[in-house]
């Protein structure tokens, strides 16, 4: 099934992608609410949520060119050094800068 | 449920706080957003359509590759299988909020869910790691978050040849090193450090050998499983839950 992007067929296009992404922003939060939460599901949870993160960052690590690894590497020694996350931020985006720069 | 389970209050002036909070990373959303508009034009979006699209979908990643598949005419059932896989990680994010969300009437709760995105979530699921619940930042740092988006947008669909390569200035990589630091910045027990190991592998498995989009569900997953076996001894959330009661 396709549809032509005029102008309402545009409009559909959104409504449907706004639809599904509002689907993924509630069904975790509805089908929790039928959940009961024992010690067990809330260390699952929390585990969870920061492998969300390293799921994100491995892959992109992996996937990515020199500048992209010298943004991760940078910002991780910054932040376990400093321990403060703008600073390793800044610092990861400036070496992917610098690196892309001078390759 | 009664009305009096509902113990969460969203404090109006925590919110201003996080907004402001989120404000630095924000200015960086605006230049993706640029580079949305400036991409969203040349694939045949009118001006009008990509702020439109911005506005209701707020999800940048999906957004990009909905506009590379489009044309005169757009393929429905592959959009809403990549628009839905790129999107997944909000089932499990929205979940992982879960703990704090049950303490908020269901209209508000899902109100907040509108604003749910990664930087935001990441800093509340950091606060709750840290045994601070904070919902505020869902809403504040949402708000910034989407309006930097619209203004990135907006920026992008007019004045696209501005930033004609954001790329070239690391542009790409901030919420990669956003969330990298996000978890670095968390707690970090060995059972954590194994569930990372654990999250990173399967990741990139799934990045190697499973549909595209899948990876950061599947990681996550394989993640929490090492959660579910091996229990913290004394679970942090017994304390965020004495402190909020």
């Amino acid at each position: 099934m396709t549809i032509e992007t005029t102008t309402a067929g545009v409009l559909a296009l959104i409504a449907i992608m706004t639809i599904v992404t509002l689907a993924t922003r509630f069904g975790g939060v509805f089908v929790m609410s039928f959940v009961r939460i024992s010690p067990r599901i809330e260390s699952f949870i929390n585990t969870m949520a920061s492998s969300v993160l390293i799921a994100i960052v491995v892959p992109m690590a992996f996937a990515g060119d020199l500048g992209a690894i010298a943004a991760l590497s940078v910002t991780t020694v910054t932040m376990l050094a400093l321990r403060k996350p703008l600073p390793a931020i800044a610092a990861g985006i400036a070496a992917a800068g610098i690196v892309r720069y001078l390759i | 449920m009664s009305v009096a389970s509902y113990s969460y209050t969203i404090q109006p002036r925590k919110v201003r706080q996080e907004f402001v909070r989120l404000f630095p990373i924000s200015l960086f959303v605006v230049a993706f957003g640029a580079a949305f508009g400036l991409a969203a034009t040349q694939k045949g979006l009118l001006p009008l359509e990509a702020l439109l699209m911005s506005t209701a979908v707020f999800a940048g990643a999906s957004q990009f590759a909905a506009t590379d598949m489009w044309g005169s005419e757009v393929s429905v059932l592959p959009l809403i299988a990549v628009v839905f896989a790129i999107n997944s990680r909000h089932l499990l994010m929205g979940a992982s909020l879960y703990p704090m969300l049950k303490d908020v009437a269901p209209a508000k709760r899902y109100g907040l869910l509108l604003l749910l995105t990664d930087a935001n979530w990441a800093v509340s699921a950091q606060d709750y790691q840290n045994g601070k619940r904070n919902l505020e930042v869902i809403l504040g740092g949402g708000l910034v978050l989407w309006m930097a988006w619209l203004v990135g947008t907006w920026l992008g669909v007019y004045f696209g040849g501005l930033l004609q390569n954001p790329k070239s200035l690391g542009l790409d990589m901030v919420l990669g090193c956003f969330l990298l630091a996000m978890a670095l910045g968390g707690k970090k027990s060995p059972r954590v450090l194994v569930a990372w190991t654990v999250a990173a592998l399967a990741s990139l498995a799934a990045w190697k050998w499973l549909p595209p989009n899948t990876h950061v569900v599947v990681g996550a997953l394989a993640g929490g499983v090492i959660g579910y076996f091996w229990l913290d001894k004394k679970p942090v959330s017994a304390a965020a839950e004495g402190e909020a009661a």
